[in-house]
């Protein structure tokens, strides 16, 4: 009777919890230091799992815990769904996996903050900063878990892809929607106990959720998953305040600083400001002042064939692959391995340019080609590339446009001046595999493609790719 | 008071771990961030945490009980799917056994190398 209970007691103490959180969120942060290089990544993501199983056994060992039934069922659910989705993802449909994944994230803080609120019956007794923090990750969570899911509906196309806005309202109306979630907030934690105020401000929030990523176009998406994944991590900080749960804190703003991080990185390189993001005032409005500053752009552009462009490439010291979107939607990322086996074949160097927004979100584009088997260290960054381009060949752009348009070094009256680019025209020649004229998401015409030194191979990114190599055989 | 400095610890953790978010983030390659990504997500579960201490602590009531079992299995696919489906990536990154300059070991990471 006197062993068991004692070592019951012993590891249901609260500052032996404590000890294990400290030791989870240990691990967390060693983990994430892993994603510094390809090599020890691996290992870090387990480390951050191994973190997580200890975090979740520490609140397992509370002494009151119970329903017991009820957490089998959540986490089996969870599992149930969890499971499958991370094992058949297609490498294309990672941001919206993620998307998904951040909503989730968002939907279990503002549910427990809903249930927070229902079980001390409106917040009684409850200090008041746990109160403000509660309210807080209520509201972010919900404008989360909305704005992801719209994000979800866009990257899959349930939701069309273009800006849906209310023009010149609309900043107007998520000011409104802000205002009324944050006063409700103030309302209960001045000691209102009703749940419809509750309820009205999750409405708000969630309405504001949708009112702030329905405007944005898809190609300015990998900005707003970094912010989505911004607003999760600050909502689960805010909860592990309300909770008094140091993991959860120390996870959550880990998560929150990697967010802002990503959301700068990808506003610098899509040359938008943050400001502007928060203001939800962008997307829709860029695209249409691209369009009307664009056209009547007087020059020849020079078609080549797959068999011209297979020569010039086979006897090339140095080639230089661009990958944009258009390659992602062409499944084509395998065709250009295959390219790129038959140069290296024949001793020709090849590297491959990635813009840090190539892709539908931050780091995608590397994504699906290291899912073609393209080897890491050919993988190179813009600065990287930037600097190799005087030495090469052939730089083969394959479905990138704006990220290759000299115009954002070269015309300050552009819409896209000022942008960081992939200094294409740098090379000796440059073939662009495109459908056809038509300008990018940008609406931007490309003044690369005016260029002596620069032919196109007019048609589907995978058919010609596959064409060339095809050509390259016979050579 | 004791709340109080309950609040201050906690903004004091608060704060120094989004300093150390920061440096920890910034030196993650671009080419990785789509793994950071979902890495993060899975770390975001823990989420997770808040459910299971509710749903112990206090879970009547039909309503509050749905919406914690949601809550807890919103986090379970967080935690899961993100780690789950970040390792599938990252496993795509390793690099394929074939570095140039070490064309003779066998082992993995044994840097001691074998008898002396």
């Amino acid at each position: 009777m006197s062993g068991l209970p004692l070592a019951t007691s012993f590891l249901q103490a609260p500052s032996f919890l404590d000890v294990l959180y400290i030791i989870a969120f240990a691990l967390f942060i060693q983990g994430l230091r892993g994603l510094s290089g390809p090599t020890t990544a691996v290992r870090g993501n387990r480390i951050a799992a191994v973190g997580m199983a200890i975090a979740v056994m520490a609140t397992l060992l509370n002494r009151n815990e119970g329903n017991w039934g009820l957490i089998a069922l959540g986490i089996a659910l969870g599992t149930a769904v969890g499971v499958p989705a991370a094992r058949q993802v297609k490498m294309t449909a990672m941001p919206q996996m993620v998307a998904l994944f951040n909503g989730v994230g968002g939907g279990a803080v503002f549910l427990i903050s809903w249930s927070e609120f229902r079980l001390t019956h409106g917040y009684t007794g409850t200090a008041t900063y746990i109160t403000i923090f509660s309210l807080f990750a209520a509201i972010v969570g919900s404008v989360s878990f909305w704005g992801s899911n719209i994000a979800f509906g866009k990257l899959q196309e349930i939701i069309p892809g273009r800006p849906i806005s209310l023009g010149s309202a609309q900043q107007v109306v998520n000011g409104v929607l802000l205002v009324l979630a944050v006063a409700a907030a103030v309302y209960i934690a001045t000691g209102e106990h009703s749940q419809g105020i509750f309820i009205g401000m999750l409405v708000c929030a969630a309405l504001l959720g949708n009112a702030v990523v329905l405007p944005i176009g898809g190609a300015d998406m990998p900005v707003v998953i970094s912010m989505l994944n911004a607003f999760t991590g600050l909502s689960a900080a805010a909860t592990g305040i309300a909770l008094n749960n140091p993991a959860l804190i120390v996870a959550g703003m880990i998560v929150g600083a990697s967010g802002s991080i990503l959301t700068n990185l990808m506003a610098v390189a899509m040359n938008r400001s943050i400001p502007a993001i928060i203001a939800g005032g962008f997307g829709g409005g860029g695209a249409v002042e691209g369009a009307s500053g664009a056209g009547e752009h007087v020059g020849t552009v020079r078609s080549t064939t797959a068999a011209d462009a297979a020569i010039q490439l086979a006897y090339a010291n140095r080639v230089m692959i661009v990958p944009g979107y258009g390659m992602a939607v062409a499944q084509a990322q395998h065709a250009v391995r295959e390219l790129t086996k038959a140069l290296e074949a024949r001793q020709v160097e090849v590297g491959f340019a990635i813009h840090p927004v190539a892709g539908r979100m931050p780091g995608h584009m590397n994504v699906l080609l290291a899912e073609a088997d393209v080897p890491y260290d050919q993988l190179e960054e813009m600065e990287e590339a930037n600097q190799e381009f005087s030495r090469t060949d052939v730089s083969l752009v394959i479905g990138a446009n704006d990220v290759t348009n000299p115009a954002a070094k070269n015309t300050p009256s552009s819409p896209i001046y000022g942008m960081p680019i992939l200094e294409v025209s740098e090379s000796h020649s440059v073939i662009v595999i495109k459908r056809s004229m038509n300008p990018g998401f940008a609406g931007i015409e490309n003044e690369l493609y005016y260029e002596p030194e620069t032919t196109m191979l007019f048609g589907d990114a995978k058919t010609a790719v596959s064409e060339i190599t095809a050509e390259l055989a016979n050579i | 008071m004791i709340v109080a400095s309950t609040l201050t610890t906690n903004l004091a953790i608060l704060v120094l771990a989004g300093f150390i978010g920061f440096v920890v983030i910034s030196k993650v390659p671009n080419t990785l961030h789509t793994p950071l990504m979902s890495g993060t997500n899975a770390i975001h579960g823990i989420v997770l945490l808040g459910g299971l201490l509710i749903v112990g602590l206090s879970g009547n009531g039909t309503f509050n009980k749905v919406i914690l079992v949601i809550a807890i299995a919103f986090g379970t696919i967080n935690v899961v799917g993100g780690f789950l489906v970040t390792d599938r990536m990252l496993e795509m990154f390793k690099t394929k056994p074939k570095p140039p300059p070490a064309p003779a070991g066998k082992g993995d990471e044994d840097g001691k190398g074998g008898s002396t």
